[in-house]
């Protein structure tokens, strides 16, 4: 036998409280991020540069400027002296698609990718004079897509071939990122061997996870160039770039599809997906949530005054006149060197101390010692 | 890596505003600052029917970036560099990012010498309290701007010359303790190196001589060296004042036979894929210089005369700024072709070498070896070695030789390693007597690193950096001292003391040495190897010392086990 006006109260507290779970379960993300790293070195991996460049590609196009991409190459193909074609790296035989391009920003490159790098990058736990293209500097409303690429294992990925990242590592890392707020949501996906074994132990929320095959399963390469000699992409990577072309920066299309990508018939392994840490419904998330970029942009019609720049001050006419210095001053360089004297202690010290010594001795021990020395 | 902004944005938004909302006042009586924008390109044909492309960029600019104020209206001279002089207090800076090795038999000089990989050396002003630590700080921000793994500059490969690398810039202080010298061999460029070197100039590259920066070009060359350079000059004949100059280098040399050519023709659409169509709007001068001294038929319209390199030569100069030049078509493509074997190519007079003797992964001996090709001058010469500290050097086995006579430098300078810590640092001033080669020969030892300290592909090598020869050759034409005038930028980059000798440096190539590497694919194999012969042996051995043998009675038959049986229960021994 409630009171009429505490229902009403009742109803519209649960009325507004909707409304703000529905604001709250919306995207809320305010600005987009995206860790893109190739673990692999050695010219026969030019495959997960492929990767790595094709998806670098796709996110820049959709709109994620270079200074919110953090971009990891282990090895360098594009330059590298057996590539037939200098500065290109391509990803469709017969040499279609350059994605190397000419506007690249490689952030960490060569011996830079390590895991110690690749961790304190997530976390933020870089030393303070890291440049700022090198961070992550993501808030609590960002939304990042994070894609690894390389050699892996059930439970490792190879880096370099002379480490490894466990899948217990990177759900640590992640869930230090969930804890300094340094996500809202997160796109991991991973093109590896056994791949699915990478995102089993995430524990954090708001994480949806990729892999484009299965523990127990390879990840096959898609097709060798002749022309260059190696395997060009991996099927997962090349079919998810085929899909990612289609997209453009307002298209709609939703996450259910990015799952549907590269089925059994055309990957040979099974790709997975994880969405449980995933707070909401794949359907409703957009790719571009991940792959674009969200930019508010506030109009405002209000003059703003600049204020007076500040007047150089002009200085007051330089007495000494300056030079250009000598480049090879060759007698100043032989005369730069006095000759160094060696130390000698002064004289007399030694005799003295011998002296000393012996005193002292046949102090000790008496002076008929003194036969023994004479 | 940090975008360059220009301001022409805010002198845009400043002149929308002036229209649509007059109460705004955007002061007309700022003094704009006075920067200079000038670019040019020079084209050398080799000898060896290689082509030598060199493009400078140089921004000067008049003003204080030491003063308490902080600059903040830039134009022309990049913020990102800008800002990196006022907070290091940078007195000079020079980085360069090379390709290849320059084959100075082959090609001669090169009008701004780089090494193979990356090299950056750097003047503090003397204000600078702690260098070591403004000089990490450094090149992590410039590993940055350039998208280049600067950050592996550590104390490990930085060293202190103490008599090379004199300031090139103005100034009377010359206390080598603000300089510091690091040399990072290894180091790639590609790409994302030019990306940003090419965002850092006025124009990018949309306009003027940088449209025909496109590296799957530049890329596919003998040679590629990008550089930037800043440092003070004069700004008048009086050196009452300075500004500040910047200037970005580009130096390639496009091979014959690689890109598909038989014969000796080049044009400029062949090397860059790319015509010009117009010269930068915010340059003040836009000019292309075409080499034609070794042949000299050529009928085009400007000729003019430089000085370089201890030689005068004569070019065919093309101005950008004028609208002429373009023609009906508004492109510009230079179609240049000569004959082989016109004349025998002016030796260098100076020249070196260097390479690794010795045999197995001990021991080895580092040869140096330099050439002065000048019939009866001899000149001196400023050798500068940095080695790292896993190679050991043997001072007391240093030798320099000249015609097989023992020579003596007139100045040895020697900091010797410390073990991860710092490298070794030789500098000798040698004079070269004419027409010789002058061998300098010192012997090492092969340190064994810790299992942590090799890189993922140790069996690759380790890089010993090149050396660096500094010297003041003779020249065949009286060089001009007086650095004001007015002359191409390309004969103005090393300053002129004297008349009768020129400033060069060549590098050497840099060495790649083997260490001795640990097995790292076998560990497992190891373990298992080793842990079968410790239990097959350990098993051995225990058996052998502890088995002893006992003898066994042959099993009794029934009737006598019974018997036994009663007989126990009897208390009677058994049978």
């Amino acid at each position: 036998n409630i009171n009429p006006c505490v229902q009403i109260i009742i109803h519209l507290l649960s009325v507004i409280s909707q409304n703000s779970a529905g604001q709250f379960f919306s995207s809320g993300h305010t600005n987009n991020w995206a860790v893109l790293v190739c673990t692999s070195r050695f010219w026969f991996n030019y495959r997960h540069v492929a990767n790595t460049l094709s998806v670098y590609r796709s996110v820049k196009r959709l709109g994620i400027p270079d200074s919110h991409i953090v971009l990891m190459l282990a090895d360098d193909m594009a330059c590298n002296h057996r590539n037939p074609k200098p500065a290109t790296v391509f990803s469709h035989k017969n040499m279609e698609l350059n994605v190397y391009g000419d506007d690249v920003e490689v952030d960490y490159r060569g011996y830079e990718v390590t895991v110690e790098n690749f961790l304190r990058v997530l976390t933020g736990r870089l030393p303070p004079s890291t440049p700022r293209s090198k961070r992550l500097l993501s808030d609590d409303r960002s939304n990042i897509l994070i894609y690894l690429t390389g050699h892996g294992g059930n439970g490792f990925l190879k880096f370099q071939d002379s480490e490894e990242i466990s899948n217990v590592e990177l759900a640590d890392a992640f869930e230090q990122m969930w804890q300094k707020r340094r996500y809202n949501e997160l796109l991991f996906i991973i093109d590896t061997c056994q791949g699915a074994s990478m995102y089993e132990r995430f524990y954090s929320p708001n994480i949806m996870a990729l892999a484009s095959s299965q523990v127990g399963e390879d990840s096959l390469s898609h097709q060798p160039d002749l022309a260059i000699g190696v395997h060009l992409m991996d099927r997962y990577t090349f079919y998810m770039l085929e899909f990612l072309e289609d997209i453009h920066p307002a298209s709609k299309t939703n996450m259910n599809d990015l799952f549907k990508v590269c089925p059994k018939s055309q990957c040979v392994s099974t790709p997975g997906h994880r969405t449980d840490l995933f707070l909401r419904d794949p359907g409703s998330v957009l790719i571009t949530d991940f792959f674009g970029s969200v930019r508010k942009v506030e109009l405002t019609m209000d003059a703003i005054n600049l204020t007076d720049p500040i007047n150089p001050v002009n200085g007051e006419e330089q007495k000494e006149v300056y030079s250009y210095a000598d480049q090879l001053p060759v007698s100043e360089i032989i005369h730069q060197k006095p000759k160094q004297k060696d130390w000698h202690p002064p004289d007399g010290f030694i005799l003295g101390l011998w002296t000393l010594i012996l005193l002292v001795f046949f102090k000790t021990y008496g002076i008929k010692h003194l036969k023994h020395i004479f | 890596c940090v975008c360059a902004c220009m301001s022409a944005t805010v002198d845009a938004a400043a002149d929308i505003q002036g229209t649509s909302a007059p109460e705004t006042v955007v002061p007309s009586s700022v003094p704009q600052p006075k920067d200079d924008f000038q670019e040019e390109l020079v084209i050398r044909p080799l000898h060896s029917g290689d082509i030598y492309a060199s493009f400078q960029f140089r921004t000067l600019w008049d003003t204080d970036f030491m003063r308490e104020n902080k600059v903040s209206h830039y134009r022309l001279f990049p913020k990102s560099l800008g800002q990196v002089i006022s907070k290091f207090s940078v007195r000079e800076l020079h980085i360069s990012f090379t390709q290849g090795y320059w084959r100075t038999m082959q090609w001669g000089q090169p009008f701004i010498p780089s090494p193979p990989g990356a090299e950056l050396w750097v003047w503090f002003q003397d204000s600078v309290t702690d260098v070591d630590a403004t000089w990490k700080e450094l090149t992590n921000v410039l590993s940055g701007i350039f998208c280049a793994s600067l950050n592996f500059i550590d104390s490990t490969n930085t060293v202190q010359p103490s008599a090379s690398f004199k300031p090139l810039g103005l100034g009377n202080v010359t206390d080598h303790s603000f300089l510091r010298y690091a040399t990072l061999p290894r180091e790639i460029v590609c790409t994302e190196n030019l990306t940003p070197w090419k965002k850092l100039l006025p124009c990018g590259s949309k306009a003027g001589l940088a449209v025909l920066l496109k590296s799957e070009k530049l890329f596919h060359s003998s040679f590629h060296s990008q550089a930037v350079h800043i440092r003070s000059v004069c700004q008048d004949w009086q050196c009452k004042t300075t500004s500040w100059e910047l200037r970005q280098t580009l130096n390639s040399v496009f091979d014959l036979h690689n890109s598909g050519q038989t014969k000796r023709e080049w044009s400029l659409f062949k090397m860059f894929s790319r015509t010009l169509t117009e010269a930068c709007p915010l340059a003040s001068s836009s000019k292309l210089y075409i080499d034609i001294t070794d042949n000299p038929q050529v009928t085009t319209s400007l000729l003019s005369q430089a000085v370089v390199l201890g030689d005068r030569r004569t070019f065919s100069v093309y101005d950008l700024t004028q609208e002429t030049t373009f023609g009906t078509v508004r492109s510009l493509n230079l179609l240049i072709r000569w004959k082989s074997n016109e004349g025998e190519m002016l030796r260098p007079l100076l020249h070196a070498e260097r390479y690794v003797a010795g045999y197995g992964l001990q021991t080895g001996e580092i040869h140096t070896l330099m050439y002065n090709n000048h019939p009866y001058r001899s000149f001196p010469v400023l050798l500068l070695d940095s080695v790292p500290w896993y190679l050991r050097l043997y001072i007391h086995t240093l030798s320099v030789t000249s015609k097989g006579k023992d020579n003596k430098p007139s100045y040895i300078h020697y900091e010797p390693s410390k073990d991860r810590v710092k490298p070794h640092l030789l500098e000798m001033l040698i004079q070269l007597p004419p027409n010789s080669v002058t061998e300098v020969t010192v012997q090492f030892e092969r340190a064994l690193l810790k299992w942590t300290e090799y890189p993922p592909d140790p069996n690759h090598g380790f890089y010993v950096g090149s050396s660096v020869i500094s010297s003041l050759v003779p020249s065949t034409v009286a060089m001009h001292t007086n650095s004001t005038r007015e002359r191409p930028l390309f004969s103005s980059f090393f300053p002129c003391k004297e008349e009768s000798s020129y400033f060069v440096r060549i590098y050497t190539e840099p060495l790649l040495v083997n260490l001795p590497t640990p097995d790292f694919s076998m560990p497992y194999n190891v373990i298992c190897l080793t842990c079968t012969v410790v239990a097959v042996g350990y098993g051995s051995l225990y058996n052998l010392l502890t088995r002893s043998f006992q003898i066994e009675e042959p099993n009794p038959g029934l009737a006598k086990r019974i018997a036994n049986v009663i007989r126990r229960m009897r208390g009677v021994p058994p049978l």
